[in-house]
């Protein structure tokens, strides 16, 4: 089981570098934000097996928070600001 | 454990943070510097989490992932879109030239010597052995400081004081934030899609908060994580157009600002008064009065956070909306 | 026999991930890579979460798996969502 889960943790790690190459690549600023929601999960996945490798359960919390906020960067990203009036 | 497996890992994630910081400063399109540096927080969060770190991995993953973007994002979009060439290099002005060119060379150099510094201390750590003093004095006292997390009892009870410098300072920078005078305007109401994920979500980041205040006792997590979290739930809301978004108003606001700063002060006072050393907790009362400081810090980080977010005074019923609608009638 | 299902779940969701990523590197154009990504996302965490649900021991565990499940799972969904309309947005302007 262990040496699972070092494959996985490796092999999300691997995701998450792929995921970075669209960042710095994507022409548009919406294929850069994409990849950034990607970065995002596959660090929530990376933090799930490392809580097991390492004997660190509080891991798990961190992965809970990272997964809540996984849609505030991209809802500050879309939003669209109101005019301001004075 | 395998640790050519780990290498692998370890060399990704590094790899990683080091392109991440080095593409975010590199590109001359702010909203490009912004996004990567949203991703270089969210795999800071996984190397903290690597590190053996978790209390500040949580940090570093409601701050970074949360707060950061969106306050950087918001902060990006008032600027010009893309930082021309020509107005970063000031070699074409002729006063400038002189100068822009000393600068350069001075902030080079400054660099360097830091870089070298952190490079010869680096090399020193490898070299000296390691002694464990101070986690044998903490692991020695944490059964009189009230908590079992080491790192709650030595930011709440052992360096409380500092802990209490540092809340000053956020005070502080919320004063310098209401200085700013009027916040944002705002934005656009949500679509459904977005509305329906803000009604769940946002109670659920309260609860979180709750939880991490609560479990900071004997696990990671503490007042500072609990707060961000709640900035988060106040950052969604405001995201999402509602005007309402959880900062109280007029004379409650300020309670909740100076709450951080002054339960701790108080508690210290009353201890000082009751013949106890400043901030020397009774063993038997530690745990109760650590809760009591991290409850009001969590508010105070809390509403100073949003308020960064929102950037000013928030405009909210009552006397501003009618002194408002006069303006309005007038013009 | 948990154990292999466990493994069995992991492995899949392993690949799901990877695939995805793939996916965004190859693929033509950002409304096409939103589809890896999704993938990626539900999936491939789900698959995850569900294969450390079954060989964790503690029930609040599992528990708090399923809730970084869900959490994803809307979370994405929203966000592929708020990105393909600003994307679309971006389009009619020019």
């Amino acid at each position: 089981m262990t040496e699972l889960l070092l494959l996985s943790a490796t092999g999300l790690m691997l995701s998450l570098f792929l995921g970075l190459l669209r960042v710095l690549l994507g022409p548009s600023a919406g294929d850069r934000m994409l990849a950034t929601q990607l970065i995002g999960t596959a660090g929530v996945g990376i933090l799930l097996p490392l809580s097991l490798l390492l004997d660190q359960p509080a891991l798990i919390d961190v992965a809970l928070l990272l997964a809540l906020l996984a849609a505030v960067a991209t809802a500050a990203f879309t939003g669209q600001q109101k005019a301001r009036h004075d | 454990m395998n640790t050519t497996s780990l290498l692998v890992f370890d060399g990704l994630l590094l790899f990683s943070i080091v392109g991440l910081a080095w593409a975010s400063l590199a590109t001359t399109d702010e909203r490009r510097s912004v996004i990567l540096f949203m991703a270089f927080g969210l795999v800071l969060a996984v190397a903290w989490a690597r590190l053996l770190a978790p209390d500040v991995a949580l940090a570093e993953a409601a701050i970074g992932a949360g707060l950061s973007g969106a306050l950087l994002l918001a902060a990006a979009r008032k600027q010009p879109r893309l930082l021309s060439p020509e107005s970063t290099k000031s070699s074409r002005h002729p006063d400038g030239a002189k100068v822009s060119v000393v600068s350069r060379w001075a902030v080079t150099l400054l660099s360097a010597a830091l870089a070298g510094t952190l490079a010869w201390a680096l090399l020193h750590a490898f070299s000296s052995t390691p002694h464990d003093m101070l986690p044998r004095a903490i692991s020695g006292n944490l059964a009189s400081s009230g908590v079992s997390n080491p790192v709650t009892a030595v930011l709440l009870n052992f360096r409380a004081y500092d802990t209490l410098l540092e809340l000053a300072v956020l005070l502080t920078a919320v004063l310098g934030i209401f200085a700013l005078g009027q916040a944002t305007p705002g934005y656009q109401p949500a679509g459904p899609i977005f509305d329906g994920l803000v009604r769940w979500l946002v109670p659920v980041l309260i609860l979180t908060a709750g939880y991490l205040l609560w479990v900071g006792a004997h696990a990671p997590g503490g007042a500072f994580q609990a707060g961000a979290t709640l900035a988060a739930a106040g950052v969604v809301l405001r995201l999402a157009g509602r005007s309402r978004i959880g900062v109280p108003d007029g004379f409650v606001l300020r309670i909740v600002m100076a709450a951080g700063v002054g339960v701790f002060l108080l508690v210290g006072l009353t201890l000082l008064l009751l013949g106890r050393p400043f901030l020397g907790y009774p063993p038997a009362w530690a745990g109760a009065l650590i809760l009591l400081i991290e409850t009001a810090a969590m508010l105070s980080i809390a509403a100073t956070l949003l308020l960064a977010f929102v950037g000013g005074q928030l405009q909210l019923a009552g006397v501003n909306a009618a002194a408002n609608r006069q303006r309005e009638e007038m013009s | 026999m948990i154990d292999l299902a466990s493994s069995i779940l992991i492995l899949a969701g392993l690949f799901f991930y990877l695939a995805g990523s793939i996916g965004l590197l190859r693929l033509p154009d950002l409304y096409t890579r939103l589809h890896a990504l999704t993938k990626a996302d539900n999936l491939g965490l789900g698959l995850l979460a569900a294969g450390l649900a079954l060989h964790s021991q503690h029930l609040l565990t599992s528990l708090k798996l399923l809730l970084i499940w869900l959490a994803v799972l809307a979370a994405s969904a929203t966000s592929a969502h708020l990105i393909a309309r600003q994307a679309r947005r971006q389009e009619t302007k020019h």
